[in-house]
């Protein structure tokens, strides 16, 4: 019972990059059906982290478990079958640019499933509508702002209503009244399709507002996790100078 | 001099250990051949970009050897009265070596590079990953319609490099420098055999799957941002153009 909960089981996991160790013997569990937000400083290993979770990224030791499978030593080919129930949202995109905006979208659904054209054309404009770039199907990523594009990276990760989400970053970058339908978007995400949603954010007011799970990752590792009340309440000073945003205190910056 | 062998040896093993690399990806892409969704409309695409947009400079170029050529070795073989043999001889050089090599070099200029600043980019600003975690192979997407369209357009544009080369050659040996038009072409037919054209048109597809793999594998393998694209285009077509003339060397031993 107590590990249907979580969705995703991180076990020990330690990475280094050449001498550096970014993840540090860090352990997750991420609940199912639940948003997931991990907090933490810039550079801090976040994005390395969400790697892992979808198998960009292989460990130096520790175990990833999804639905309970250990995906560290699964070869690409079983990996691609595991890879059909996520979507992700890189940070910084990663649009197709020799594909128009409509063509990135449509283009896991031209992949994996034998809808017909117009099926697939009249559900890429209701998602471009969702995230609010109803109209733009047929410009090209290099057109787009960096928030627009980002918007169209939502679209394509939601397109094939995906089981687990992974964002990174989705609201940076974003004007407020934007990111505020995203951060509705997501709740939707989770609430219409029963997805599993594991964000990375730096906007601590809407992470309050939308998360079941808060996980503050700091020198690789999970140092706090609970509902937005508990991390709000906590006593450790490293996540009460974070979620404060103050410069004085036990985080240096260096 | 211990420090120059050392670090020759060094670069020797780096050197294999590339190609190693390179020939692994080389047998994921070939493997994908046999392994659906085939890709049939981005193949057609790289045939196009590889080979029907570089028809203009490897015709040029090759119009422009076979005229040097001829006017080179006309000099030559005045000296003893055999200016007749000019046309078999600028006939044989491109079928069997300058055709195949030439296409090869302008090819791995012109599309090889731009192959792996593609490829480069698509790798530093992600969107392999994003491919990857569509659950699309990016070896498949990216690297197998690419060899496979090399492999197959080099040796028909090599068909019109040779073509042009000796019409090139017949310009200036026939036109310019009044060789007896009828005996440089028979001359040609006397000395060329077909086995000429068709290992040269071997070569070609050789060079071919060399040159995109080659680009394929520094755009994939690519790190550091925009100034890695850069460094790794350089080294895709310095390497392509290498091992293109290393290879014709002992595809040559082999086949004539
Ligand atoms: N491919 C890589 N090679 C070497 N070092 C890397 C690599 N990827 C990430 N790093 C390092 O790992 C650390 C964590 O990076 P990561 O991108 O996960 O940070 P982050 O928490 O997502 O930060 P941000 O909030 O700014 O996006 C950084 O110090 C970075 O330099
Ligand atoms: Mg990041």
């Amino acid at each position: 019972m107590e590990q249907d909960r979580y969705i995703i089981r991180i076990e020990g996991l330690t990475k280094r990059f050449g001498e550096f160790t970014v993840l540090d013997e860090l352990d997750l569990n991420l609940e199912q059906d639940k948003v997931n937000i991990i907090i933490g400083r810039s550079g801090g290993g976040k994005s390395v982290l969400m790697k892992h979770i979808i198998g960009l990224l292989k460990p130096d030791r520790g175990r990833i478990l999804v639905r309970n499978r250990d995906i560290v030593p699964m070869s690409e080919r079983e990996m691609a079958q595991v890879r059909r129930d996520f979507g992700m949202l890189f940070q910084e995109a990663a649009l197709f640019d020799s594909l128009s905006v409509e063509e990135n979208v449509a283009f896991p659904l031209h992949e994996h499933t034998s809808k017909s054209y117009k099926e697939i054309m009249s559900i890429v404009q209701d998602q471009l509508a969702g995230v609010g770039l109803q109209g733009m199907g047929t410009k090209m990523p290099a057109e787009l702002s960096g928030g627009m594009r980002k918007r169209v990276g939502l679209a394509r990760a939601l397109i094939m209503e995906p089981k687990i989400v992974l964002f990174d970053e989705p609201t940076s970058g974003l004007d407020p009244v934007v990111g505020a339908t995203i951060n509705d978007l997501i709740l939707r995400t989770k609430e219409e399709f029963g997805a599993t949603c594991i964000v990375i954010s730096h906007d601590i007011s809407a992470t309050m507002k939308i998360a079941d799970n808060i996980f503050m990752l700091y020198q690789g590792k999970i140092i706090a996790q609970g509902s937005p009340e508990e991390i709000r309440e906590s006593s450790d000073p490293v996540v009460r100078q974070f979620i404060k945003g103050e410069a004085r205190g036990p985080i240096q910056i260096n | 001099m211990k420090n120059f062998f050392g670090w020759l040896g060094h670069n020797f093993l780096m050197f294999l250990q590339e190609l190693g690399r390179m020939m692994l990806l080389f047998v994921q892409a070939f493997l994908w051949l046999f392994r659906p969704p085939f890709r049939v409309r981005l193949f057609f695409k790289q045939m196009e970009f590889i080979g029907v947009n570089s028809l203009f400079v490897v015709g040029l170029t090759s119009l422009f050897t076979g005229m040097v050529l001829a006017l080179q070795t006309y000099h030559a073989f005045r000296m003893f009265g055999a200016e007749t043999l000019v046309g078999a001889t600028v006939a044989l050089s491109m079928t069997r070596e300058l055709g195949p090599v030439i296409t090869g070099l302008m090819v791995a200029g012109r599309a090889g590079s731009a192959i792996c600043a593609e490829i480069g980019t698509m790798r530093v600003t992600e969107q392999i990953d994003a491919l990857t975690v569509m659950a699309i192979n990016p070896v498949q997407y990216l690297v197998m319609p690419r060899v496979l369209a090399g492999f197959i357009m080099l040796p028909l544009l090599t068909i019109i490099s040779d073509v042009l080369g000796i019409f090139g050659g017949y310009l200036v040996g026939v036109q310019i420098l009044d060789i007896h038009g009828g005996m440089f072409m028979n001359r040609i037919y006397e000395y060329v055999e077909l086995a000429d054209v068709y290992n040269g048109l071997v070569k070609a597809s050789v060079f071919g799957g060399i040159l995109t793999l080659v680009s394929c594998y520094h755009g994939f393998y690519t790190s550091g941002g925009a100034e890695g694209v850069g460094r790794a285009t350089t080294q895709a077509v310095v390497m392509s153009c290498v091992l293109i003339l290393v290879s014709d060397y002992f595809l040559t031993a082999l086949m004539f």
